[in-house]
């Protein structure tokens, strides 16, 4: 039994694959059925955000399972395999555990330390769980994966970062306007990190809040949440002139905003200046504008290394939030092994004796006129009647069943045997 | 030595540590030393003002008579105005690109001659107070926008090029800086153009004519117009930021120059 993870995130894969191999709404429970209907395939849960489409899947061989979910995803989804093949990244074994633990730790995030995809995972685990495709393998390493999250959050300094790049957007807009209070602000798309951002500036004291999404009723909602008003996405060129902040993440594949139109927005806006950051992957804003006067453009990274400023001390927090993975990774392999069955039928044969040990030592004690003749009778009735108890468990223990790994673990509940993880 | 000299060499010794301050804080300010500057400009402005006053009891004329005068004069102007801002704005650093312009004026008019000379009968005339007073409020308006400016450019590099070490922190606001700029600028033109008018004025009634093309009144004519340029151009098309500031740099080089270089190169009628 192996973890195996199949993906495509931000950083291997453009907007336009992501989108098409997601499992969006009714998608998302079909495919994750119709995985755990694969021969090869055990137990299953999916992982479907913007940034990210992960499947995590316990097989018996990995190389067969992946060509298998490969074609799968090819079909399911209506893209030939070369389109998104090379976008792919597979795991196998320790390096798909290793992998889990640190997405779900945010180390593998476009912003590290955005704090929404633990909260993602644990909901594509529980809806996994809800339909009932996953296993004592995938439960366990969810778990994990959680209890990693949680551990890397307490222990490092991780998690600061995401909030100090918005601190940086707020730092910066306050160098440009002084007070950002009666400032107006114009969200373009959404995104965690965009919300994040803007969530700052509000709190800071920007006032007329504009959204804009290519769904209106989307548009609507976030717009109700900043207290603002939505606007249409045909409209937002017109509207961009009475921002003074913009956040831009909208996913799109190109430039939504050129040169040429916000050298028309500055005309119109009689030169007040413009702070525009850009969160989205791949950019959404021609970078030239920045070289517009009076617009200032920022893109994420160009933010994260404002952040970065004191590089030693976050390399430190990622080595620090490394080395957690790398121990839990320790024990979740440790857990694996004892999952095998020949331990636990060693450990359940060496339990079984042990009791007969202890018992025949206790009625030599007890019964001291015992001739050699009767101990031997006693010894064999004991062997024979422990034998007898743990012959069909080690039958059972010894089928290459599909429910095997259920199986070890609740055998080893029972007899109360020990050499799980901590 | 007069008294007034006395006071003049403390001020200038004053305007010195305070420049010297100045400088320092750009590579490390804290609290401390920005307190310690302003304690050396405000002693400095003190003394200056003595000196000033000394002058004008001793002469008996506004003390705006030579270029002697006249510099230091316009440098107790700036710091005046300098002061008022760090009052009413507390911009950090402005002080670094301000007092060190206040102290190279004051070095040249230290070493200017300095000697009180009856005033010749053309200059007797209330247009000499009322003129030059005009001229040089406005003319360290500009200064001041000068500095401002500078602060502008450097900060503006700090943001566009996204390195945000250095000194932006310590720099204020763009907007800020801008709108200051704008203000010290619509402060400066109308001054300028009340001394250019009284200037005017006082040419009639010394020579019988309004206007002589004096190299003097052409170059602050050329200064006029570059500064109506630049509020033309901020109230139609709206241009600010780094344009203006610009703008505002380079009008004040041809202040300087108008007030020295004229003096030193050209011929002209006005002592300074």
């Amino acid at each position: 039994m192996k973890v195996l993870v199949l993906g495509v995130n931000h950083k291997t894969a453009s907007v336009e694959i992501r989108e098409r191999l997601a499992f969006n709404g009714p998608k998302l429970e079909e495919g994750v059925l119709a995985l755990r209907q694969l021969e090869e395939v055990k137990e299953v849960a999916v992982l479907s955000t913007c940034n990210r489409v992960e499947l995590y899947a316990c097989v018996g061989n990995t190389a067969a399972a992946s060509e298998r979910i490969k074609d799968f995803l090819a079909g399911f989804h209506g893209i030939k395999r070369a389109e998104f093949e090379k976008s792919l990244y597979v795991h196998g074994g320790p390096d798909a555990v290793q992998h889990v633990f640190r997405v779900s730790s945010s180390l593998d995030s476009m912003v590290v330390g955005e704090p929404q995809i633990l909260g993602q995972i644990k909901d594509a685990f529980e809806f996994a769980l809800a339909k009932k495709t996953t296993g004592v393998l995938l439960n366990k390493l969810m778990k994990k994966a959680i209890s990693t999250a949680k551990r890397v959050r307490t222990e490092t300094r991780i998690a600061e970062n995401a909030v100090s790049i918005s601190f940086a957007a707020v730092e910066l807009a306050k160098k440009i306007f002084t007070n950002l209070g009666g400032k107006s602000f114009m969200l373009l798309g959404a995104g965690e990190m965009a919300e994040l951002a803007a969530r700052h500036l509000v709190n800071n004291g920007v006032q007329d809040v504009m959204v804009v999404n290519r769904t209106y009723e989307r548009g609507c909602e976030l717009a109700d949440e900043f207290k603002g008003k939505a606007v249409r996405w045909e409209d937002f060129l017109r509207e961009i002139v009475h921002a003074d902040i913009v956040i831009c993440s909208t996913g799109a594949p190109g430039y939504v905003l050129l040169k040429e139109q916000m050298q028309k927005v500055m005309k119109e806006r009689r030169q007040r200046p413009v702070f525009i950051i850009d969160i989205s992957v791949p950019r959404n804003i021609d970078p030239e504008i920045n070289k517009i006067d009076n617009v200032y453009l920022y893109s994420v990274d160009d933010l994260q290394e404002v952040v970065d400023t004191n590089v030693h001390g976050r390399k430190l927090e990622a080595e620090k939030a490394e080395m957690i993975i790398a121990e839990e990774m320790e024990k979740f392999d440790r857990w694996m092994a004892s999952l095998d069955s020949v331990p636990t039928i060693v450990a359940l044969r060496q339990k079984a004796e042990d009791i007969r040990r202890e018992e025949l030592e206790r009625l030599r004690s007890r019964l001291p006129g015992l001739d050699a003749e009767q101990m031997k009778a006693v010894e064999y009735l004991a062997t024979a009647i422990i034998n007898k108890l743990i012959h069909p468990p080690t039958v059972a223990l010894k089928e290459d069943s599909e429910d095997r790994d259920e199986l070890i673990a609740m055998i080893k509940k029972l007899y109360g045997i020990n050499g799980e993880e901590e | 030595m007069g008294i007034e000299l006395i006071l003049f060499e403390i001020a200038l010794t004053f305007y010195f540590a305070a420049a010297i301050v100045c400088v320092l804080e750009l590579f490390k300010g804290t609290r401390t030393t920005s307190t310690i500057m302003l304690s050396l400009a405000v002693a400095g402005f003190l003394f200056h003002a003595s000196n000033i006053i000394a002058r004008y009891v001793l002469s008996g004329h506004i003390p705006i008579a030579n270029l002697h005068e006249a510099s230091s004069f316009f440098s107790w102007c700036i710091v005046f105005l300098f002061l008022f801002l760090e009052y009413r704005y507390r911009l950090g650093l402005l002080g670094s690109f301000i007092m060190p312009v206040v102290f190279i004026i004051m070095l040249s008019s230290s070493m200017l001659p300095r000697k009180m000379e009856p005033l010749s009968p053309v200059l007797q005339s209330y247009w000499l107070g009322i003129h030059t007073v005009l001229a040089f409020v406005g003319d360290a308006a500009f200064a001041l926008a000068f500095g401002i400016g500078i602060m502008y450019l450097v900060q503006e590099h700090y943001v566009k090029s996204r390195r945000l070490g250095g000194l932006f922190q310590r720099l204020p606001s763009l907007q800020i800086l801008d709108e200051i700029n704008y203000k010290l600028i619509t402060i400066g033109f109308p001054l300028l153009t009340l001394a250019i008018i009284t200037g005017a004025l006082w040419a009639e009634s010394a020579w019988g004519s309004y206007w002589r093309w004096d190299p003097k009144e052409v170059w602050s004519l050329i200064t006029w117009f570059i500064y109506a340029v630049v509020l033309h151009v901020r109230l139609i098309v709206g241009w600010r930021g780094r344009r203006a500031a610009i703008l505002s740099i380079l009008g004040f080089c041809v202040v300087l120059f108008t007030f020295f270089g004229v003096n030193f190169i050209l011929k002209s009628k006005h002592t300074f």
